[in-house]
Protein backbone atom coordinates (compact mmCIF):
# COMPACT_ATOMS: atom_id res chain seq x y z
CA UNK A 1 0.00 0.00 0.00
CA UNK A 2 1.57 4.06 -1.04
CA UNK A 3 -0.11 6.63 -1.14
CA UNK A 4 1.21 9.63 -2.80
CA UNK A 5 0.02 13.32 -2.28
CA UNK A 6 1.52 16.03 -4.30
CA UNK A 7 0.22 19.86 -3.92
CA UNK A 8 -3.04 19.17 -2.85
CA UNK A 9 -5.16 21.92 -2.83
CA UNK A 10 -8.80 22.34 -1.38
CA UNK A 11 -11.62 25.31 -1.49
CA UNK A 12 -14.86 25.24 0.56
CA UNK A 13 -17.41 28.18 -0.57
CA UNK A 14 -14.40 29.51 -2.08
CA UNK A 15 -12.68 30.34 0.86
CA UNK A 16 -9.00 28.14 0.76
CA UNK A 17 -8.46 25.45 3.37
CA UNK A 18 -6.04 23.73 1.91
CA UNK A 19 -2.74 24.96 0.34
CA UNK A 20 -0.12 22.76 -1.16
CA UNK A 21 -0.14 19.63 0.83
CA UNK A 22 2.39 16.69 -0.25
CA UNK A 23 3.80 13.92 1.49
CA UNK A 24 3.71 9.77 0.85
CA UNK A 25 2.48 7.36 3.20
CA UNK A 26 3.63 3.65 3.17
CA UNK A 27 2.02 0.27 4.45
CA UNK A 28 2.64 0.12 8.08
CA UNK A 29 2.96 3.67 8.44
CA UNK A 30 0.74 5.71 10.58
CA UNK A 31 0.91 9.38 9.92
CA UNK A 32 -0.53 12.17 12.92
CA UNK A 33 -2.48 14.48 11.23
CA UNK A 34 -1.70 17.83 13.82
CA UNK A 35 -2.71 21.21 13.72
CA UNK A 36 -5.40 23.88 15.59
CA UNK A 37 -8.81 23.91 14.76
CA UNK A 38 -9.86 24.94 11.36
CA UNK A 39 -6.30 24.33 9.52
CA UNK A 40 -8.02 21.72 6.89
CA UNK A 41 -7.59 18.32 8.49
CA UNK A 42 -10.99 17.07 8.08
CA UNK A 43 -10.95 18.42 4.87
CA UNK A 44 -7.91 16.80 3.85
CA UNK A 45 -9.15 13.25 5.58
CA UNK A 46 -12.86 13.93 3.22
CA UNK A 47 -10.56 15.06 -0.28
CA UNK A 48 -8.49 11.77 0.22
CA UNK A 49 -11.88 9.69 1.14
CA UNK A 50 -13.09 10.73 -2.22
CA UNK A 51 -16.09 12.75 -0.14
CA UNK A 52 -14.96 16.54 -1.13
CA UNK A 53 -13.65 17.48 -4.49
CA UNK A 54 -9.90 18.95 -4.80
CA UNK A 55 -9.25 22.02 -6.28
CA UNK A 56 -5.40 21.04 -7.25
CA UNK A 57 -3.06 18.55 -6.85
CA UNK A 58 -2.68 14.62 -7.46
CA UNK A 59 -3.52 11.79 -4.95
CA UNK A 60 -2.31 8.09 -5.86
CA UNK A 61 -3.28 5.29 -4.00
CA UNK A 62 -1.64 2.21 -4.70
CA UNK A 63 -1.11 3.85 -8.59
CA UNK A 64 -4.97 4.44 -8.38
CA UNK A 65 -5.36 8.26 -8.99
CA UNK A 66 -8.25 9.80 -6.89
CA UNK A 67 -11.00 10.69 -9.35
CA UNK A 68 -10.63 8.07 -11.93
CA UNK A 69 -11.84 5.31 -10.79
CA UNK A 70 -14.08 5.15 -7.96
CA UNK A 71 -14.42 2.00 -6.78
CA UNK A 72 -11.28 0.43 -7.12
CA UNK A 73 -10.39 3.71 -5.39
CA UNK A 74 -12.93 3.70 -2.57
CA UNK A 75 -12.58 -0.05 -1.86
CA UNK A 76 -9.55 0.75 -0.63
CA UNK A 77 -10.46 3.32 2.00
CA UNK A 78 -12.18 2.85 5.22
CA UNK A 79 -13.54 6.06 6.51
CA UNK A 80 -14.41 7.50 10.44
CA UNK A 81 -15.61 10.78 10.62
CA UNK A 82 -16.95 13.05 13.17
CA UNK A 83 -20.34 11.29 12.73
CA UNK A 84 -20.22 7.54 13.76
CA UNK A 85 -23.07 6.84 10.57
CA UNK A 86 -25.14 4.61 13.69
CA UNK A 87 -28.89 4.33 13.56
CA UNK A 88 -30.17 4.85 17.10
CA UNK A 89 -33.31 2.89 16.37
CA UNK A 90 -30.92 -0.40 15.49
CA UNK A 91 -29.21 -2.32 18.33
CA UNK A 92 -24.87 -2.20 18.54
CA UNK A 93 -25.00 -5.29 16.55
CA UNK A 94 -27.86 -4.53 14.12
CA UNK A 95 -25.90 -1.81 13.16
CA UNK A 96 -22.05 -3.67 12.80
CA UNK A 97 -24.50 -6.37 11.15
CA UNK A 98 -25.25 -4.11 8.35
CA UNK A 99 -22.35 -2.96 7.69
CA UNK A 100 -20.85 -6.62 7.92
CA UNK A 101 -23.30 -7.57 5.47
CA UNK A 102 -22.52 -4.51 3.39
CA UNK A 103 -18.48 -4.92 3.76
CA UNK A 104 -18.32 -8.68 2.70
CA UNK A 105 -17.68 -9.89 6.84
CA UNK A 106 -20.77 -11.21 8.00
CA UNK A 107 -19.37 -11.97 11.04
CA UNK A 108 -19.14 -9.20 12.92
CA UNK A 109 -17.84 -11.16 16.56
CA UNK A 110 -14.17 -9.66 15.80
CA UNK A 111 -15.48 -6.78 15.56
CA UNK A 112 -17.39 -6.23 18.82
CA UNK A 113 -14.60 -7.83 20.69
CA UNK A 114 -11.77 -5.74 19.23
CA UNK A 115 -13.58 -2.54 20.59
CA UNK A 116 -15.53 -4.54 23.44
CA UNK A 117 -18.76 -4.32 22.62
CA UNK A 118 -19.46 -7.83 23.65
CA UNK A 119 -21.27 -6.58 26.65
CA UNK A 120 -23.63 -3.92 24.78
CA UNK A 121 -24.18 -5.89 21.72
CA UNK A 122 -28.02 -6.29 22.52
CA UNK A 123 -28.08 -2.45 23.49
CA UNK A 124 -30.20 -0.25 21.22
CA UNK A 125 -27.80 2.24 19.90
CA UNK A 126 -29.90 5.67 21.30
CA UNK A 127 -29.27 4.07 24.55
CA UNK A 128 -26.02 4.11 24.42
CA UNK A 129 -23.44 6.34 25.75
CA UNK A 130 -21.16 8.99 23.10
CA UNK A 131 -18.25 7.35 24.04
CA UNK A 132 -20.06 3.58 23.45
CA UNK A 133 -21.43 5.19 19.89
CA UNK A 134 -17.94 5.85 18.64
CA UNK A 135 -16.39 2.93 19.94
CA UNK A 136 -19.59 1.49 17.75
CA UNK A 137 -18.39 4.21 14.77
CA UNK A 138 -14.76 3.00 14.82
CA UNK A 139 -15.83 -1.04 15.33
CA UNK A 140 -16.67 -0.24 11.64
CA UNK A 141 -12.90 -0.73 10.62
CA UNK A 142 -12.95 -4.41 11.84
CA UNK A 143 -15.23 -4.84 9.36
CA UNK A 144 -13.41 -3.77 6.78
CA UNK A 145 -10.10 -5.69 6.87
CA UNK A 146 -8.90 -5.72 3.83
CA UNK A 147 -9.13 -1.87 3.42
CA UNK A 148 -5.56 -0.39 3.96
CA UNK A 149 -5.80 2.97 4.24
CA UNK A 150 -7.53 3.98 7.14
CA UNK A 151 -8.46 8.22 7.61
CA UNK A 152 -9.55 8.49 11.13
CA UNK A 153 -10.96 12.41 12.17
CA UNK A 154 -10.56 12.87 15.58
CA UNK A 155 -11.27 8.90 16.40
CA UNK A 156 -10.20 9.78 20.30
CA UNK A 157 -13.03 12.41 21.44
CA UNK A 158 -15.72 11.16 24.14
CA UNK A 159 -13.12 7.75 24.18
CA UNK A 160 -12.08 7.06 27.68
CA UNK A 161 -8.32 6.09 28.49
CA UNK A 162 -8.82 1.98 28.19
CA UNK A 163 -10.86 2.74 24.75
CA UNK A 164 -8.27 4.79 23.18
CA UNK A 165 -6.11 1.90 23.89
CA UNK A 166 -7.57 -0.49 22.05
CA UNK A 167 -8.42 1.88 19.28
CA UNK A 168 -4.35 2.64 19.48
CA UNK A 169 -4.31 -1.43 19.46
CA UNK A 170 -6.24 -1.71 16.89
CA UNK A 171 -4.33 0.80 14.42
CA UNK A 172 -1.24 -0.52 15.52
CA UNK A 173 -2.34 -4.29 14.12
CA UNK A 174 -3.68 -2.89 11.20
CA UNK A 175 -0.46 -0.89 10.40
CA UNK A 176 1.36 -4.67 10.86
CA UNK A 177 -0.83 -6.01 8.70
CA UNK A 178 0.64 -3.51 6.18
CA UNK A 179 -1.84 -1.44 6.16
CA UNK A 180 -1.56 2.68 6.75
CA UNK A 181 -3.18 5.05 9.01
CA UNK A 182 -4.16 8.58 9.06
CA UNK A 183 -5.10 10.02 12.05
CA UNK A 184 -6.15 13.71 12.89
CA UNK A 185 -6.29 14.01 16.24
CA UNK A 186 -5.21 16.60 19.26
CA UNK A 187 -3.51 13.39 21.56
CA UNK A 188 -0.14 11.48 21.55
CA UNK A 189 -0.88 9.01 19.42
CA UNK A 190 0.37 5.62 20.85
CA UNK A 191 0.65 3.74 18.01
CA UNK A 192 4.63 3.10 17.70
CA UNK A 193 6.17 4.89 14.96
CA UNK A 194 3.73 7.24 14.56
CA UNK A 195 5.08 10.33 12.14
CA UNK A 196 3.57 13.64 12.11
CA UNK A 197 2.04 16.41 9.50
CA UNK A 198 1.15 19.73 10.91
CA UNK A 199 -1.34 21.64 8.97
CA UNK A 200 -1.00 25.20 9.08
CA UNK A 201 -4.34 27.50 8.50
CA UNK A 202 -4.23 28.80 5.10
CA UNK A 203 -3.80 32.66 5.30
CA UNK A 204 -6.65 34.15 2.29
CA UNK A 205 -4.45 36.58 0.15
CA UNK A 206 -5.41 40.48 0.87
CA UNK A 207 -9.48 40.91 0.67
CA UNK A 208 -8.89 42.38 -2.48
CA UNK A 209 -7.10 39.80 -4.10
CA UNK A 210 -9.17 37.23 -3.00
CA UNK A 211 -12.16 38.01 -5.46
CA UNK A 212 -14.95 38.85 -2.70
CA UNK A 213 -15.66 42.17 -3.55
CA UNK A 214 -18.93 43.91 -1.36
CA UNK A 215 -19.44 46.67 -3.34
CA UNK A 216 -22.26 47.81 -0.32
CA UNK A 217 -19.31 47.87 2.37
CA UNK A 218 -17.00 49.81 -0.32
CA UNK A 219 -19.63 52.41 -1.39
CA UNK A 220 -19.47 52.65 2.80
CA UNK A 221 -15.70 52.97 3.18
CA UNK A 222 -14.79 56.96 3.40
CA UNK B 1 -27.52 -10.16 -3.37
CA UNK B 2 -26.53 -10.42 -0.06
CA UNK B 3 -25.92 -6.69 0.00
CA UNK B 4 -29.15 -5.81 -1.30
CA UNK B 5 -31.03 -7.42 1.58
CA UNK B 6 -28.86 -6.00 3.82
CA UNK B 7 -30.06 -2.76 2.58
CA UNK B 8 -33.38 -3.85 2.21
CA UNK B 9 -33.92 -5.74 5.38
CA UNK B 10 -32.43 -2.40 7.72
CA UNK B 11 -34.43 0.25 5.53
CA UNK B 12 -37.85 -2.02 6.04
CA UNK B 13 -36.79 -2.70 9.73
CA UNK B 14 -35.98 1.22 10.29
CA UNK B 15 -39.19 2.03 9.07
CA UNK B 16 -41.02 -0.25 11.13
CA UNK B 17 -39.61 0.59 14.55
CA UNK B 18 -40.64 3.67 16.44
CA UNK B 19 -40.37 6.86 15.03
CA UNK B 20 -40.08 5.24 11.42
CA UNK B 21 -43.09 6.78 9.76
CA UNK B 22 -44.48 3.98 7.94
CA UNK B 23 -48.31 4.34 9.49
CA UNK B 24 -47.80 8.08 9.11
CA UNK B 25 -48.44 7.63 5.41
CA UNK B 26 -51.86 5.28 6.02
CA UNK B 27 -53.19 7.43 8.72
CA UNK B 28 -53.19 10.76 6.41
CA UNK B 29 -54.47 8.56 3.91
CA UNK B 30 -57.34 7.56 5.80
CA UNK B 31 -58.01 11.07 7.50
CA UNK B 32 -57.97 12.53 4.47
CA UNK B 33 -60.47 10.56 2.42
CA UNK B 34 -62.85 10.39 5.56
CA UNK B 35 -62.72 14.05 5.65
CA UNK B 36 -63.53 14.75 1.95
CA UNK B 37 -67.74 14.04 3.04
CA UNK B 38 -67.44 16.27 5.28
CA UNK B 39 -66.25 19.54 2.70
CA UNK B 40 -68.47 17.88 -0.19
CA UNK B 41 -71.63 17.00 1.75
CA UNK B 42 -73.04 13.79 2.04
CA UNK B 43 -75.09 12.95 -1.78
CA UNK B 44 -74.30 9.63 -2.44
CA UNK B 45 -74.18 10.62 -6.52
CA UNK B 46 -71.69 13.38 -5.90
CA UNK B 47 -69.61 11.31 -3.65
CA UNK B 48 -69.38 8.50 -6.00
CA UNK B 49 -68.31 10.36 -8.88
CA UNK B 50 -65.56 12.51 -7.03
CA UNK B 51 -64.35 9.19 -5.56
CA UNK B 52 -61.13 8.08 -8.04
CA UNK B 53 -59.83 11.14 -8.04
CA UNK B 54 -59.83 11.67 -4.62
CA UNK B 55 -58.34 8.18 -3.36
CA UNK B 56 -55.84 8.64 -5.91
CA UNK B 57 -55.52 12.43 -4.29
CA UNK B 58 -55.40 11.26 -0.96
CA UNK B 59 -52.41 8.69 -2.03
CA UNK B 60 -50.79 11.03 -3.76
CA UNK B 61 -50.06 13.08 -1.03
CA UNK B 62 -49.96 10.29 1.56
CA UNK B 63 -47.01 8.39 -0.50
CA UNK B 64 -44.50 12.51 -0.58
CA UNK B 65 -45.45 12.95 2.97
CA UNK B 66 -42.21 10.88 4.41
CA UNK B 67 -39.88 11.37 1.33
CA UNK B 68 -38.41 13.97 3.21
CA UNK B 69 -36.57 11.67 5.34
CA UNK B 70 -35.44 9.09 2.40
CA UNK B 71 -32.02 10.09 2.28
CA UNK B 72 -31.83 13.22 5.25
CA UNK B 73 -31.25 10.87 8.39
CA UNK B 74 -28.57 9.14 6.24
CA UNK B 75 -26.90 12.42 5.75
CA UNK B 76 -26.95 13.87 8.72
CA UNK B 77 -25.83 10.89 10.51
CA UNK B 78 -22.57 10.15 8.45
CA UNK B 79 -24.20 7.06 6.94
CA UNK B 80 -24.22 8.13 3.09
CA UNK B 81 -20.41 9.16 3.85
CA UNK B 82 -19.97 5.19 4.63
CA UNK B 83 -22.26 4.12 1.66
CA UNK B 84 -20.74 6.01 -1.17
CA UNK B 85 -17.23 4.51 0.13
CA UNK B 86 -18.81 0.52 0.18
CA UNK B 87 -19.32 -1.40 -2.95
CA UNK B 88 -22.83 -0.98 -3.25
CA UNK B 89 -23.66 1.24 -6.12
CA UNK B 90 -25.83 4.95 -5.45
CA UNK B 91 -27.80 3.73 -8.11
CA UNK B 92 -28.43 0.28 -6.18
CA UNK B 93 -28.92 2.15 -3.10
CA UNK B 94 -31.57 4.73 -4.78
CA UNK B 95 -33.54 1.66 -5.82
CA UNK B 96 -33.51 -0.38 -2.93
CA UNK B 97 -34.32 2.73 -0.53
CA UNK B 98 -37.38 3.63 -2.98
CA UNK B 99 -38.52 -0.12 -3.13
CA UNK B 100 -38.37 -0.34 0.86
CA UNK B 101 -40.63 3.04 1.03
CA UNK B 102 -42.85 1.97 -1.57
CA UNK B 103 -43.80 -1.77 0.98
CA UNK B 104 -44.54 0.44 3.95
CA UNK B 105 -46.09 3.40 2.49
CA UNK B 106 -47.33 2.44 -0.88
CA UNK B 107 -48.60 -0.99 -0.05
CA UNK B 108 -50.39 -0.38 2.93
CA UNK B 109 -52.86 2.48 0.77
CA UNK B 110 -53.35 -0.24 -1.83
CA UNK B 111 -54.72 -2.50 0.87
CA UNK B 112 -56.67 -0.49 2.62
CA UNK B 113 -58.27 1.29 -0.33
CA UNK B 114 -61.63 -0.41 -1.29
CA UNK B 115 -62.38 -0.03 2.31
CA UNK B 116 -62.49 3.98 2.16
CA UNK B 117 -63.86 3.27 -1.55
CA UNK B 118 -66.83 2.48 0.32
CA UNK B 119 -66.92 5.00 2.15
CA UNK B 120 -67.03 7.42 -0.75
CA UNK B 121 -69.96 5.10 -2.57
CA UNK B 122 -67.38 4.41 -5.85
CA UNK B 123 -69.43 1.11 -7.44
CA UNK B 124 -68.30 -2.27 -6.38
CA UNK B 125 -67.14 -3.44 -9.58
CA UNK B 126 -64.29 -0.78 -9.35
CA UNK B 127 -62.56 -2.08 -6.44
CA UNK B 128 -60.16 -4.60 -8.10
CA UNK B 129 -59.46 -1.61 -10.77
CA UNK B 130 -58.65 0.76 -7.88
CA UNK B 131 -56.32 -1.68 -6.58
CA UNK B 132 -54.76 -2.44 -9.50
CA UNK B 133 -53.99 1.20 -10.31
CA UNK B 134 -53.03 2.39 -7.04
CA UNK B 135 -50.65 -1.10 -7.25
CA UNK B 136 -49.05 -0.09 -10.41
CA UNK B 137 -48.52 3.62 -9.78
CA UNK B 138 -48.00 4.38 -6.37
CA UNK B 139 -44.25 1.99 -7.05
CA UNK B 140 -43.50 4.99 -9.72
CA UNK B 141 -44.28 7.76 -6.85
CA UNK B 142 -41.69 6.75 -4.64
CA UNK B 143 -39.56 6.05 -7.08
CA UNK B 144 -39.80 9.60 -8.29
CA UNK B 145 -40.41 10.74 -5.28
CA UNK B 146 -36.77 9.31 -4.26
CA UNK B 147 -35.41 11.84 -6.92
CA UNK B 148 -36.89 14.89 -4.93
CA UNK B 149 -35.37 13.29 -1.73
CA UNK B 150 -32.03 13.45 -2.89
CA UNK B 151 -32.01 16.76 -4.69
CA UNK B 152 -33.15 18.35 -1.24
CA UNK B 153 -30.93 15.90 0.44
CA UNK B 154 -28.65 18.89 2.20
CA UNK B 155 -31.01 21.32 2.57
CA UNK B 156 -32.76 22.01 6.00
CA UNK B 157 -36.11 22.19 5.78
CA UNK B 158 -36.33 20.68 2.45
CA UNK B 159 -39.30 18.72 3.21
CA UNK B 160 -41.65 21.84 1.91
CA UNK B 161 -39.30 22.55 -1.80
CA UNK B 162 -39.56 18.48 -2.15
CA UNK B 163 -42.89 19.02 -2.26
CA UNK B 164 -43.41 21.76 -4.68
CA UNK B 165 -40.79 19.43 -6.93
CA UNK B 166 -41.78 16.11 -6.69
CA UNK B 167 -46.09 16.99 -7.13
CA UNK B 168 -45.91 18.19 -10.22
CA UNK B 169 -43.94 15.18 -11.36
CA UNK B 170 -46.79 13.45 -10.07
CA UNK B 171 -49.61 14.92 -13.02
CA UNK B 172 -48.88 11.88 -15.20
CA UNK B 173 -49.45 8.91 -12.82
CA UNK B 174 -52.48 10.69 -11.31
CA UNK B 175 -54.01 11.31 -14.62
CA UNK B 176 -53.76 7.58 -15.82
CA UNK B 177 -54.64 6.37 -12.21
CA UNK B 178 -57.70 8.09 -11.38
CA UNK B 179 -59.20 7.75 -15.45
CA UNK B 180 -58.18 3.98 -14.65
CA UNK B 181 -60.98 3.66 -11.91
CA UNK B 182 -63.31 6.21 -13.01
CA UNK B 183 -63.25 4.09 -16.46
CA UNK B 184 -64.34 1.18 -14.44
CA UNK B 185 -67.00 3.07 -12.32
CA UNK B 186 -68.68 4.32 -15.32
CA UNK B 187 -68.62 0.60 -17.05
CA UNK B 188 -66.22 2.23 -19.57
CA UNK B 189 -63.29 0.02 -20.31
CA UNK B 190 -59.94 0.36 -17.56
CA UNK B 191 -57.45 -1.12 -19.49
CA UNK B 192 -55.86 1.59 -21.74
CA UNK B 193 -55.42 4.04 -19.23
CA UNK B 194 -54.24 0.91 -17.09
CA UNK B 195 -51.86 0.18 -19.60
CA UNK B 196 -49.98 3.74 -19.92
CA UNK B 197 -49.73 3.88 -16.03
CA UNK B 198 -48.16 0.15 -16.32
CA UNK B 199 -45.97 1.74 -18.75
CA UNK B 200 -45.35 4.92 -16.80
CA UNK B 201 -44.16 3.45 -13.85
CA UNK B 202 -41.49 1.29 -15.59
CA UNK B 203 -40.79 4.39 -17.49
CA UNK B 204 -40.13 5.94 -13.71
CA UNK B 205 -38.43 2.32 -12.41
CA UNK B 206 -35.78 2.63 -14.71
CA UNK B 207 -35.00 6.41 -15.05
CA UNK B 208 -35.42 7.39 -11.08
CA UNK B 209 -32.39 5.49 -9.97
CA UNK B 210 -30.11 6.89 -11.91
CA UNK B 211 -31.38 10.41 -11.52
CA UNK B 212 -31.26 10.36 -8.22
CA UNK B 213 -27.73 8.87 -7.87
CA UNK B 214 -27.09 11.56 -9.48
CA UNK B 215 -28.48 14.40 -7.32
CA UNK B 216 -26.59 12.46 -4.26
CA UNK B 217 -23.48 12.88 -6.15
CA UNK B 218 -23.50 15.93 -6.45
CA UNK B 219 -25.19 16.79 -3.43
CA UNK B 220 -22.50 14.69 -1.21
CA UNK B 221 -19.88 16.88 -2.22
Amino acid sequence: MRLDVSDLACQRSGRPVLEGVSFTLDGGEALGLRGPNGSGKSTLLRVLAGLLPRSRGAVTLDGIPLGRDHDAYAERIAYAGHLDAIKPQLTVAENLAFWGALFGSPDIAPALAAFDLGAIAARPAHACSAGQKRRLGLARLALAPNRPLWLLDEPTVSLDGPACALLFSAIRAHCARGGAAIIATHVPLDVGSARDLTLAPVVAASPGTAGHHDPFLEGLAP
Amino acid sequence: MKTASAVLGRELRLALRSGGGAGLGLSFFLIVVLLVPFGTGPDPERLRAIAPGTLWLAALLACQLSLDRLFQTDYEDGTLDILSLSPLPLEGLVALKALAHWLTTGLPLVIVAPVLAITLNLPGDAFAWLMASLALGTPGLSFLGAIGGAVTVGLRRGGLLLSVLVLPLYIPTLIFGARAVASAAEGTDPMPALTLLAGLTLFILALAPFAAAAALRINLR
